[in-house]
């Protein structure tokens, strides 16, 4: 399982992306999975097809629509470099945009359909009891689709480790600033000799996600119990 | 401690215009399913805002033509149907959850001896009976110090003998008095046992609304409580208890005698007298097996639309309803301000204790 420093460099590069992705998304997904549970709105049929649309899209698509809305040259790119000095394209930070945006669907669909299994009428309950609505939320809503959201974490991070066509086409496969895992596996069986390498990697990917499911599955239960209330 | 409710509103076809007021004890909100009981009283807490409402509490606007208070602005406490208790939360965290958001109860522990749910404390709701788990709701209602306690048919999902395990702590909520009970029912013996007002809903209407006495007593509201559940709530005295089994209760209009009391002598029950188990008779019957035969003269005649005939009787001061054909009405010649009498049979009456801790019973079917 020894891997080359550049193995180690795409490793250590997919782990950054996956985490920063799943902490940064999680919240507003928490937020648009509550949306389009528990709230009618104008422009929610709107909303839902643009949170799946890189479900739907090829990946390839989804890169090239953020190069051109997110690239120094692009509209949003141009704000965020002169407002923040933040720049995504070819960066690391960009790899975890396109993780943000691909991970998104699968994120959403797991907390909404936990959302949608809380009976409203605990919720009611806490109302009548004295609970603001955002407190009503944090004290029977989060706990109850803690299940939900842990999903919804482990996918978004397992397509954030995983993710090839959008990231490659938005911030390239720079080793060392955007070559995740799956860049760095396909970069060498570019070349002749590079197999055993990508093998190695190939590996690494596998006890990755293998580890993200069984953690997950491991707390969910934990806290299946706690909640099950027996 | 008042609350009055006037509301207009309209849903799948429904159309829901009701005014009443409630005062202090248990005022029973009773109708027929679908009546519009559970839109009144989730108006009243705030969960539904109905299309034009005016609700108050004393001196607290709920809802007029430009507020309407969030529900958790209101502390108005609701026992639901379901008891809604929170799963991922002991029983003792669902009792404290009202504190979080400033709920200040007293007698916190008086609360949880009374309800009996003292050794429930460290357990999950998953693990909890249907009653145990209505008891806890109760409690958690309670503990969140409310102006008001709404009840929306709280024994409907409970069986039997689980309903008899409640009762009995309703009617010790009700005796302490200190909160104003809107309960919701559609269980007649349920509102006899513990209202003191009632408002009886029709068709999205207020058709009767008063004293619980005065309105069981009224021959107009048998068709809305249906022919065999109606019939008056008089209250009666326990002055004996025969060593046959028999006891001896003392009525406006005399003593009656019955089977199964359980009450100690002194107390006060409420007997609640089916209008079919009165018979009449114009002369004062001998030879009849029944024993408890009561002088009364007819207060009001009401002819349905069907055979039968509701009659008000009144029974030196108590009012007792009777149900008839109108064929007997018309060859006894039964008129308004007619003395006669009245037989019940001692098998044949519901009793219900209302004071002095007292557990009812119901009488045996003969």
């Amino acid at each position: 399982m020894m891997l080359d420093p550049a193995g180690w460099e795409a490793l250590r590069l997919s782990l950054l992306v996956g985490v920063t992705a799943t902490v940064l998304a999680l919240p507003l997904a928490i937020w648009v999975a509550w949306l389009l549970a528990r709230r009618d709105f104008w422009g929610k049929s709107a909303l839902n097809a643009a949170v799946h649309l890189p479900l739907v899209l090829p990946p390839v698509v989804t890169g090239y629509l953020l190069l051109i809305a997110f690239g120094r040259t692009g509209p949003a790119g141009r704000f965020l470099e002169e407002t923040f000095g933040l720049v995504l394209a070819f960066r690391w930070t960009g790899a975890v945009l396109a993780a943000v945006v691909m991970g998104f669907p699968l994120m959403v669909r797991a907390i909404r359909l936990a959302i949608e299994a809380v009976d409203p009428k605990l919720e009611q309950a806490a109302r009548t009891l004295g609970a603001p609505g955002w407190a009503v939320f944090r004290t029977v809503t989060l706990p109850l689709i803690l299940p939900g959201i842990l999903a919804g974490g482990v996918m978004g991070f397992a397509k954030a480790i995983g993710e090839f066509g959008a990231t490659i086409t938005f911030v390239a496969n720079i080793p060392g600033e955007t070559q995740t895992l799956p860049s760095a596996i396909y970069a060498l069986l570019q070349v002749p000799g590079g197999e055993d390498a990508a093998i190695r990697l190939v590996l690494w990917a596998c006890v990755l996600a293998l580890g993200a499911v069984v953690l997950s599955e491991w707390l969910a239960r934990r806290v299946a119990a706690r909640i099950a209330g027996t | 401690m008042t609350l009055s409710v006037a509301l207009q509103h309209r849903f799948g076809g429904f159309d829901l215009d009701v005014r009443f007021e409630a005062g202090r004890g248990v005022t029973a909100l009773f109708g027929r399913s679908g009546a519009g009981k559970t839109t009144i009283v989730n108006a009243v807490a705030g969960l539904l805002r109905p299309d034009t409402a005016q609700i108050s509490l004393n001196t607290v606007t709920f809802n007029d033509a430009r507020t309407c208070l969030p529900p958790h602005k209101r502390r108005v406490g609701y026992v639901f149907q379901d008891a809604r208790l929170f799963p991922h939360l002991s029983v003792a965290q669902n009792l404290d959850y009202p504190q979080r958001f400033g709920a200040r109860p007293t007698g916190r522990d008086r609360i949880i001896e009374m309800l009996g749910i003292g050794a429930l404390l460290a357990r999950r709701p998953g693990t909890l009976s249907g009653g145990e788990r209505q008891r806890v709701a109760l409690g958690r209602a309670l503990l969140a110090d409310p102006r008001l306690l709404l009840m929306d048919e709280p024994l409907a999902a409970l069986d039997g003998p689980r309903k008899a395990e409640i009762l009995p702590y309703l009617d010790r909520l009700k005796s302490e008095g200190t909160v104003p009970i809107l309960y919701v029912s559609h269980a007649v013996d349920e509102v006899a046992r513990l209202a003191d007002h009632m408002v009886l809903l029709s068709g999205g209407r207020v058709a009767r609304q008063g004293p619980l006495f005065d309105v069981m007593a009224d021959p107009a509201a048998v068709p809305l409580l249906g022919v065999r559940e109606a019939g008056a709530v008089l209250r009666a005295h326990v002055t004996e208890h025969g060593l046959d089994g028999l006891s001896t209760l003392r009525v406006a209009a005399g003593e009656v005698q019955l089977m199964g009391v359980q009450a100690a002598v002194g107390a006060e029950i409420r007997l609640r007298v089916l209008a079919q188990d009165v018979l009449l008779s114009l002369d004062r019957p001998t030879g009849l097996s029944a024993q408890n035969i009561l002088p009364v003269t007819i207060a009001a005649i009401r002819e349905g639309d069907g055979p039968g005939a509701a009659i008000a009787l009144d029974a030196g001061g108590d009012t007792l309803l009777a149900r008839v054909t109108s064929r007997a009405v018309t060859s006894m010649g039964l008129t308004t301000g007619q003395n006669l009498f009245a037989i019940i049979k001692a098998t044949s009456v519901a009793q219900t204790a209302i004071s002095g801790g007292a557990i009812s019973a119901k009488a045996s079917a003969p």
